[in-house]
């Protein structure tokens, strides 16, 4: 089966009512999504993204693919904002649907876990002071997405 | 001779100050690793930003690799730390 699939890596906001409307067009008629915002951490002012341009679209295809071969999907949209974001800013939104809906809710966490440790982007803190630090990558991220196994 | 171009993100591309550079392509057999030892003795940022290896992480021609993998006819090497998107 293939998926109708949408892969946007942009520095612009995005709609995610308009993004869910369009998977809802195709006829699934189950349709699951999350969105990733900038979490007020206390302190923080924004959170900055570097990525690796050429790679990061690679990666997200063949997560896709992967989320593809496992669910039967009807489609997938994945969107990554780079640069800077602030605090209560969309950074990320993974949207998928399928006949069935238990295809649909698990496939989205499988493209979530799964990005957050093989897209390569990385965040940078932005205190209010304008301090800056790069926020460490969790081991149980990596755990989280081998935990679903056999990709 | 054939280059290398290697790319560099987050805080390891703040260490060295840069976010590209290029090389002679190393000869065939050699190691990320032995690259980055060679590196480090070129710079102290590159020293400094080479020293723990465990917090790197490497891809050769826009794909994840150990960083114990051979560099072989790769064009673009890239020296991260592990990744924090999503």
């Amino acid at each position: 089966m293939s998926a109708r699939l949408r892969i946007l890596v942009s520095e612009a906001d995005f709609d995610p009512g308009a993004e869910l409307a369009a998977l809802e067009a195709l006829p699934g008629g189950a349709v699951a999504s999350f969105t990733g915002l900038v979490r007020d951490d206390g302190g923080l002012a924004a959170l900055h993204l570097d990525h690796y341009p050429g790679m990061t679209q690679r990666q997200i295809e063949a997560i896709a693919a992967k989320a593809m071969a496992r669910w039967p999907l009807l489609g997938i949209t994945i969107i990554h904002r780079h640069g800077t974001m602030a605090v209560g800013e969309r950074i990320v939104f993974v949207g998928t649907t399928s006949s069935h809906r238990t295809a649909a809710l698990e496939s989205c966490a499988f493209l979530i876990d799964w990005l957050k440790v093989s897209a390569p982007f990385w965040k940078q803190a932005i205190g209010r002071d304008g301090a800056r630090e790069w926020i460490e990558a969790r081991p149980d991220d990596d755990a989280r997405a081998e935990g679903w196994g056999g990709v | 001779m054939a280059r290398l171009k290697i790319l560099y993100f987050a805080w390891v591309r703040e260490r060295i100050g840069t976010g590209e550079e290029a090389i002679e392509r190393p000869e065939a057999g050699t190691t990320i690793a032995a690259l980055l030892d060679r590196l480090g003795r070129t710079s102290a940022a590159h020293a400094e930003a080479f020293r723990d290896r465990a917090r790197l992480r490497a891809a050769l021609d826009q794909r994840f690799v150990p960083l114990d993998a051979p560099i072989g006819a790769a064009d673009e090497l890239a020296i991260f730390p592990p990744v924090t998107g999503g």
